[in-house]
């Protein structure tokens, strides 16, 4: 390795001890410690998703309100989307600039479907003639479905809604003309991120929506 | 690439390394912006220790009022719900802003120094987490002066103490200032968490292997794992109860379908690791204590680390020991007992360690070591009180009794805060380069360590004979006045050796009087001991290549072979980071945030300052986020410096 080139490496990725870059160490720290936050909010709605079925004297089936097919929609739209963020990832490292932005928009895009869907679903669960499902009633009564449910998935859709922040972020930047394969490690770490939320999701989409259909 | 735009200067001038956007302030600031802007693990070590020891004093005072109002049965100087505010802020304010922030003071001053690097890993993520845990500490205080004033809930917040209907005072605001403070506390440990994990795992010198760390990196390691693992839970909680008050969501709310019984669930399941996040960094430190004052190594290495390993593992899964008379039933009773009571045996094995590494050691007491030493007594008392709890029908009796106050007293004073007054009188010397006076930490040592059994010891017999916690007076003829007097004197002893222990701590960098203490007055053996004290900025001035685990002694003592090495610095010097003011910037927009949040509620009483609450949430959210942005665009800048052949 010639002098410069290690001075390079100096500056830019200063050696680790294992030899894995410091933000991705950083990343995985973040989630798994992102891992009990989403563990906590789906463990609270599982024990509430049983006790609270008649609260109120009031049954409650939420598959009326619920529309599965919109929901898988929006399912096979996010993980389409991990598709986009890997081959952004792998773009960027092969600095192929012109890949990497297509590939960063279309990420952004599906996830915006995702979050499309999620708004309208919420708007749709709350004005639902005769089954208004809100954060904290259910036809009118007290309940606390809407309040698990909301508070879980909108939680979820905040860390997409981040993450597509980020993308789009990384979208502008690509266009002052700076972005190079220095920066790959920074796309890959939000990659990373993306990836976790989507992994999430696989998990709240049966606990949430598809157990109902099932137990 | 940017490769070819780093340009090597020669050694005299001011290297401009490639400002990207914003310029940082550089190498030659001084004063207020040096402090308010550095990146500089050490600055900001001392300032998260100079504010703790700030809430120390104030939480301490709050303590004071509590035992005052003890005296004798049935007296007034705090009415019901002072009292109940003054329990509440107490405990928030002993564990959130003292405890942990003085640990992670340690952790910030000591880490980088006992692994070779010349920094953490993120030194700007770690200035914003000093300024997260600056604004939480801040938010917390200021609920003094809100609507109903500070919370009445305790520092557990159960529910439906915290539910709005129950609230004794209308609107009242203390909880939702509780909260707000907790979760930004939350996120600077978070930050802090990360960053150390990254720099302990990342950021070791050559040589440093694992199994050669210090005991205490390894606590540090321990610890923020812990706390990366056990925050979400209580963030979440959080989340939930301002939904419940803010919303009218119905998580805890009982009238509704919830169920209070979650919020313990939720509250312990951090709690429990919570009190290891506590307690292990002051165990990391006594570890490095006794060593070097028995002047023999530590008796066995491996096994106090898996010890607090196992500890830090077990902590998850104990948790409901905390409520035991809540009826959840035999089999989760009896789970979480037996595995109260297996907790216990890495707990104990460290204790062996200790005293096996005394043994027939010179031992010599100087203050570090007679708080280390106060520190195993009195965290053996505390930990004998706990084995009993973890009896179901044992603790069934001393629930919400006085025997519980004595219990985490003995492990938190006398456990965590002797074990960090030793910390401080063992590394304080390293840090302002000054040996601090023995004879006033002498006095310091006995004032508190009397203090605090005269206080807390009676606490045990109160508890038997059935004196209830967090209550506000007593009536006559149940004979606690003695008792209770004998504590409050105690009380009031314990508070002046912290005082006057502050006092020193505090001005110890300006005393004149005191001696220069060199580079190791103790004669101990990790790695910062090989640096001059005070260290410089640049902390090594070439990376040490380590041959072994007690490295400063090695060099000192050991063979030729086990001398540390230095790695040559190249032609192009140490590389130092510029300064920056993103981390103060994002802070500030955090703290103005939460104001804004938090007067959501009085939008009528507001309408006469210049600007409705949510316009300072969204002011306050805006240049949380531009500092952000100015962060990811200010570039990497920096400058070099040239230490000398023989500088350390």
């Amino acid at each position: 390795m010639s002098e410069a080139a290690a001075h390079a490496i100096d500056h830019h990725e200063p050696e680790t001890s294992t030899g894995i870059p410091n933000k991705k160490v950083l990343m995985w720290a973040f989630l798994g410690s992102d891992c009990m936050f989403f563990g906590t909010l789906i463990s609270t709605h599982l024990i509430y998703r049983k006790i609270s079925a008649t609260v109120g004297g009031n049954f409650l089936d939420i598959r009326e309100i619920f529309d599965i097919e919109l929901t898988s929609f929006s399912t096979f739209i996010l993980l389409a989307s991990s598709l986009f963020m890997a081959l952004a990832v792998s773009a960027i490292h092969k600095g192929n600039l012109t890949s990497t932005r297509w590939m960063l928009f279309g990420t952004i895009v599906f996830g915006a479907i995702f979050l499309g869907c999620q708004v309208y679903e919420f708007t749709h669960f709350v004005h639902a003639a005769g089954n208004e499902l809100t954060l904290s009633s259910y036809r009118g009564e007290p309940h606390v479905f809407g309040s698990t449910f909301y508070v879980l998935t909108g939680t979820h859709g905040t860390h997409v809604a981040i993450g597509v922040f980020w993308l789009i972020g990384w979208l502008i930047y690509s266009f002052t003309g700076k972005m190079s394969t220095a920066d790959a490690m920074d796309i890959e770490c939000c990659g990373l991120y993306w990836h976790f939320v989507d992994i999430v999701w696989i998990l709240i989409f049966p606990v949430v929506y598809l157990m109902e259909y099932a137990f | 690439m940017s490769t070819e735009s780093l340009k090597y200067l020669n050694p005299e001038s001011q290297t401009d390394l490639k400002t990207k956007v914003f310029p940082r302030p550089g190498q030659n600031t001084t004063g207020v912006i040096n402090w308010l802007t550095t990146i500089d693990h050490k600055k900001i070590g001392v300032m998260y220790g100079m504010a703790a020891l700030f809430f120390l004093i104030l939480g301490g005072v709050e303590a004071l009022l509590i035992r005052s109002q003890l005296w004798n049965h049935n007296m007034d100087i705090l009415s019901n719900r002072e009292y109940n505010q003054m329990f509440t802020m107490h405990g928030t304010t002993m564990v959130f802003l003292v405890i942990m922030p003085l640990s992670a003071a340690f952790f910030n001053f000591i880490m980088p120094l006992q692994i070779g690097a010349r920094d953490v890993a993120f030194p700007r993520i770690n200035t914003l987490s000093l300024w997260c845990f600056i604004a939480g500490g801040l938010i917390l205080n200021l609920s003094w002066i809100c609507t109903g004033g500070s919370p009445a809930i305790g520092w557990f917040g159960y529910a439906p103490l915290t539910d709005t209907r129950f609230a004794e005072v209308l609107g009242d605001m203390g909880p939702d200032f509780w909260i707000f403070s907790l979760q930004i506390l939350g996120l600077a440990s978070l930050l802090a968490s990360f960053n150390f994990i990254t720099t302990i795992i990342n950021m070791r010198a050559p040589g440093m292997t694992m199994m050669r760390l210090p005991v205490f990196t390894w606590m540090t390691l321990i610890v923020s794992f812990l706390i990366i693992l056990a925050f979400p839970a209580i963030t979440i909680a959080l989340v939930e109860l301002m939904f419940d008050r803010t919303y009218g969501t119905n998580f805890y709310d009982f009238l509704e379908g919830g169920k209070p019984h979650l919020w313990q669930h939720l509250f312990w399941i951090f709690g429990h690791p919570e009190v290891y996040i506590l307690i292990l960094p002051a165990m990391g430190i006594i570890s490095e204590i006794i060593p070097v004052f028995s002047r023999k190594p530590l008796f066995g290495y491996g096994l106090i680390i898996f010890s607090g390993a196992i500890i830090g593992f077990m902590g998850f899964a104990v948790w409901s020991h905390h409520m035991f008379t809540t009826g959840m039933g035999i089999v989760a009773t009896s789970a979480f007992s037996i595995l109260t009571m297996l907790i216990a045996i890495p707990t104990g094995v460290k204790i062996f360690n200790w005293i096996g590494t005394m043994w027939g050691g010179r031992i010599r007491f100087d203050t570090p070591m007679l708080f280390a030493l106060g520190f195993i007594t009195m965290f053996m008392v505390g930990g004998f009180t706990g084995i009993m709890h973890s009896s179901v029908p044992i603790d069934a009796q001393h629930q919400d009794s006085y025997f519980v106050v004595a219990h985490f007293h003995y492990v938190l004073i006398g456990g965590a805060l002797f074990g960090l007054f030793a910390g401080f009188y063992f590394w304080l010397p390293k840090l302002t380069g000054k040996i601090l006076s023995e004879k006033l930490g002498k006095f310091v040592f006995t004032l508190m360590f009397l203090g605090f059994n005269l206080t807390f010891f009676p606490m045990h017999y109160l508890g038997m004979i059935g004196q209830p916690r967090r209550t506000h007076s007593y009536n006559e003829g149940h004979g606690f006045e003695t008792w209770n007097q004998i504590a409050t004197v105690g009380a009031f002893i314990l508070g002046v050796g912290i005082a006057v222990g502050v006092y020193q701590f505090v001005t110890a960098a300006f005393n004149k009087k005191l001696k220069p203490a060199g580079k190791n007055p103790w004669d101990a053996r990790t790695l910062e001991w090989t640096l001059s004290s005070p260290v410089k900025e640049y902390n090594f001035a070439r990376t040490p290549i380590i041959k072994s685990r007690d490295q400063a002694w090695e060099n000192n003592y050991g063979d030729k072979d086990k001398h540390s090495e230095k790695e040559p610095l190249g032609d192009h010097g140490v590389h130092m980071p510029d300064r920056s003011w993103c981390p103060l910037i994002s802070g500030i927009g955090l703290f103005v945030f939460v104001l804004g949040m938090l007067f959501r509620k009085t939008i009528e009483v507001s309408d006469n300052f210049l600007a409705t609450p949510y316009e300072v949430a969204i002011g306050g959210c805006s240049v949380f986020i531009l500092g952000i942005i100015m962060w990811s665009l200010e570039g990497p800048g920096g400058y070099h410096l040239f230490p000398k052949e023989n500088e350390e």
